[in-house]
């Protein structure tokens, strides 16, 4: 239904990362009196059974509420807070049995841009300092000419033109989408095969989003570098991710290619989130709230399926048994005991399943 | 409106006009930086005290607000006028209150209210906005984002306002709640015929909400009108660069088109236009000559000298 997928030439299908069965629990802290009471301890299911991959060159999305586990499964992939049980395979090698002095050779192929340039960037360094010390760090060098020349290729890449010229300024003399770029110009400085990108423009302006988008679109484009983005917003997701997961409470409930999962949802939660994204025209229908009420703690999370309470195609079942991920169309995975109820609800272009009624009439 | 600063006067808001009727909501979309909540904090005269109003008038019906001594504008224009649900509402209350509490207190300072009578009002205000009545009890931090921004927008509506001003009302919001507080606002909004001033950099919840909507770029009004003429059919080049920066979900995957350079300088803004650094249309009369906000169109003003030329190209196009 939609073009075939575009990716870019000789990329094919390699897998660059390949997540398997990731978890990452929190233990939640007792009370004194809870300890002495011996209440058993909760735990945070963060992340719970997440698997994808990454191909060569893919632009890959994790897309979700706040509190959906997108952010705790990206720094789990990256061993920034290392998973309670799961494998994380860059190019077939398994970081999570990895030694810390192994991992430290990975880190310059795995390099990560923070959601806020406004943080991220030391203040008080100039763009040639945050820009090379990945390479000084990492012995990358010999001498400082070739540190800069690195650096302004980089600055290049990033569309920061004249690179020459921004080498002495400090981050202050720069507009949020230069942050955000020379904060890319550090992650590719040290030339990764995967760039993690922790809602890389949602604090940054409209009209200079796209300027940071298109970037890692170029870099991708030009260096085959794979990318990983986090991000709660599905219209952008649909522009710029090629495949894209939907979490809820720690799972991933639905995946597929991004153009395709938000023209034709399968899984409720993802109906309910096209459907609360508000478009730029005053002429087209207005958002609706299609799940009531908020997304559960992962402390303890709904029983059966997590979606359930708020769902409205939930039944019984629903309560009692998780559903598992299962392949509805070629390319696409869901994890709902309703999805062809509920994908047959949105291609009707109706918002919740008939009173009563039977679909098929 | 202006802001002394060591630097020099920053024009924060440069000669704007506007109407606004009861039951409307006019939008004011832009970047940030361009004024917008300066322009809020000016209708309030909530301003702090290195900023001049150096001239204009705000006519809230019939009484002009700026000639007002402080403490009348207090006693009857903030909150019963005009109201304002500040940006960052979910930290704007104050965590060591009970929320209901903090209702009730705007409505007892503002108003001649008794102690029950504000008690009762709180709780069909937090009736009106979603929130079960009876976590009035609870303390902010016991509530969620959607929740607490839905406790101020039931503060802001507690002296019963003609204006509401909405800033940012969603940012920090997931989306599916941020759904949730747009339809609470549209209700808000045909239930007491209240005019809304709704501010924000998202083009997708102003067309969701408004009727009219006012573009602001570098302190001024570059494009208004009624929201379906200014989106359907911009006349000026940085609003067609905000819709072409926009993702659509409901469009087929895009590439996205930025605008180039970033806001300007607002204590020395470029001559003439002050969007011509970041125009593709610029010429050389956009250097050195102002355009003015001229009626293009009836009820859709533009300050370009060449929307003609825009509009043409835009219908050989179709």
């Amino acid at each position: 239904m939609s073009a075939p997928r575009t990716q870019p030439d000789g990329h094919g299908d390699e897998v660059v990362l390949k997540v398997d069965h990731l978890t990452k629990l929190f233990p939640v802290r007792r009370t004194f009196l809870q300890s002495l009471a011996r209440t058993k301890a909760g735990v945070v299911h963060a992340v719970d059974d997440v698997s994808f991959e990454v191909k060569k060159g893919e632009v890959f999305g994790l897309a979700g509420e706040s509190g959906s586990g997108k952010t705790t499964a990206l720094r789990a992939a990256l061993m920034l807070t290392p998973p309670t049980s799961g494998s994380v395979l860059f190019r077939g090698v398994d970081l999570t049995k990895l030694p810390k002095k192994e991992m430290k050779k990975y880190r310059t192929k795995l390099q990560i841009v923070f959601q806020d340039p406004y943080e991220s960037v030391n203040p008080r360094m100039t763009v040639f300092d945050i820009v090379s010390e990945g390479l000084f760090v990492n012995n990358l060098v010999s001498s400082r000419d070739e540190a800069v020349e690195r650096v302004i290729r980089a600055l290049k890449d990033v569309q920061i033109s004249p690179p020459e010229e921004f080498l002495y300024r400090y981050p202050h003399e720069l507009s949020g989408g230069q942050r955000q770029r020379v904060a890319i110009a550090r992650a590719l400085v040290l030339d990764p095969e995967l760039i993690f990108a922790d809602e890389p423009v949602s604090m940054l302006d409209v009209s200079i989003r796209a300027e940071v988008i298109n970037v890692l679109l170029s870099i991708r484009e030009k260096k085959g570098i794979s990318i990983i983005m986090v991000t709660h917003d599905l219209a952008l997701s649909k522009d710029m991710v090629d495949e894209l997961a939907i979490m809820y409470v720690g799972k991933i409930v639905e995946k597929g290619s991004a153009e395709e999962l938000v023209s034709s949802p399968y899984h409720p939660y993802t109906h309910a989130l096209t459907a609360a994204v508000p478009v730029p025209d005053p002429e087209a229908p207005k958002v609706r709230v299609l799940a009531e009420g908020e997304i559960p703690t992962n402390i303890s999370p709904p029983s059966g399926c997590r979606f359930h309470p708020r769902c409205t195609f939930a039944k019984e079942i629903c309560a009692t048994t998780e559903p598992e991920l299962v392949e509805p169309a070629p390319g696409r995975l869901v994890a709902c005991h309703f999805w062809k109820e509920a994908h047959e609800t949105f291609m009707k272009g109706l918002d919740r399943p008939p009173a009563g009624g039977n679909l098929a009439q | 409106m202006y802001y002394t600063t060591t630097a020099g006067e920053v024009k924060a808001v440069d000669g704007l006009n506007f109407n606004l009727e009861q039951g409307e909501v006019l939008g004011v979309v832009g970047e940030s930086g361009c004024g917008k909540s300066s322009l809020a904090s000016t209708l309030l005269r909530l301003l702090p005290s290195n900023s001049v109003i150096k001239e204009g008038r705000i006519v809230v019906e019939d009484r002009d607000v700026i000639p007002m001594k402080d403490a009348d504008v207090r006693r009857s224009v903030r909150w019963t006028k005009i109201a304002l649900v500040p940006q960052g509402a979910m930290n704007s209350l104050n965590p060591v209150l009970r929320v209901g509490d903090q209702i009730a207190e705007a409505i007892t300072v503002h108003s001649d209210a008794t102690k029950a009578e504000a008690r009762a009002k709180t709780e069909s205000l937090l009736k009106l906005v979603g929130v079960d009545p009876a976590r009035g009890r609870h303390y902010p931090h016991e509530f969620s984002g959607g929740m607490k921004q839905r406790a101020m927008i039931a503060m802001s509506l507690a002296l019963n306002p003609r204006i509401l001003i909405a800033d940012e009302p969603t940012t920090a919001l997931d989306v599916i709640v941020q759904a949730g507080i747009i339809r609470l606002l549209l209700s808000i909004r045909s239930e007491f015929k209240m005019a809304i001033i709704l501010i924000s950099h998202d083009l997708a919840l102003v067309a969701q909400m408004s009727d009219k909507t006012a573009i602001m770029y570098a302190g001024k009004f570059v494009e208004f009108g009624g929201s379906k003429e200014v989106y359907k059919d911009a006349l000026h080049p940085y609003t067609l660069g905000l819709l072409g920066a926009f993702a659509d979900i409901r469009k087929p995957k895009e590439a996205l088109t930025a605008v180039p350079g970033s806001p300007p300088d607002l204590i020395e803004p470029p001559e003439g236009c002050r969007f011509h650094p970041r125009c593709p249309y610029a010429e050389e009369v956009c250097r050195s000559k102002e355009p003015p906000l001229a009626e293009a169109l009836p009820g859709h003003l533009v300050a370009c000298h060449f929307w003609r030329e825009i509009k043409a190209r835009r219908s050989g196009k179709q």
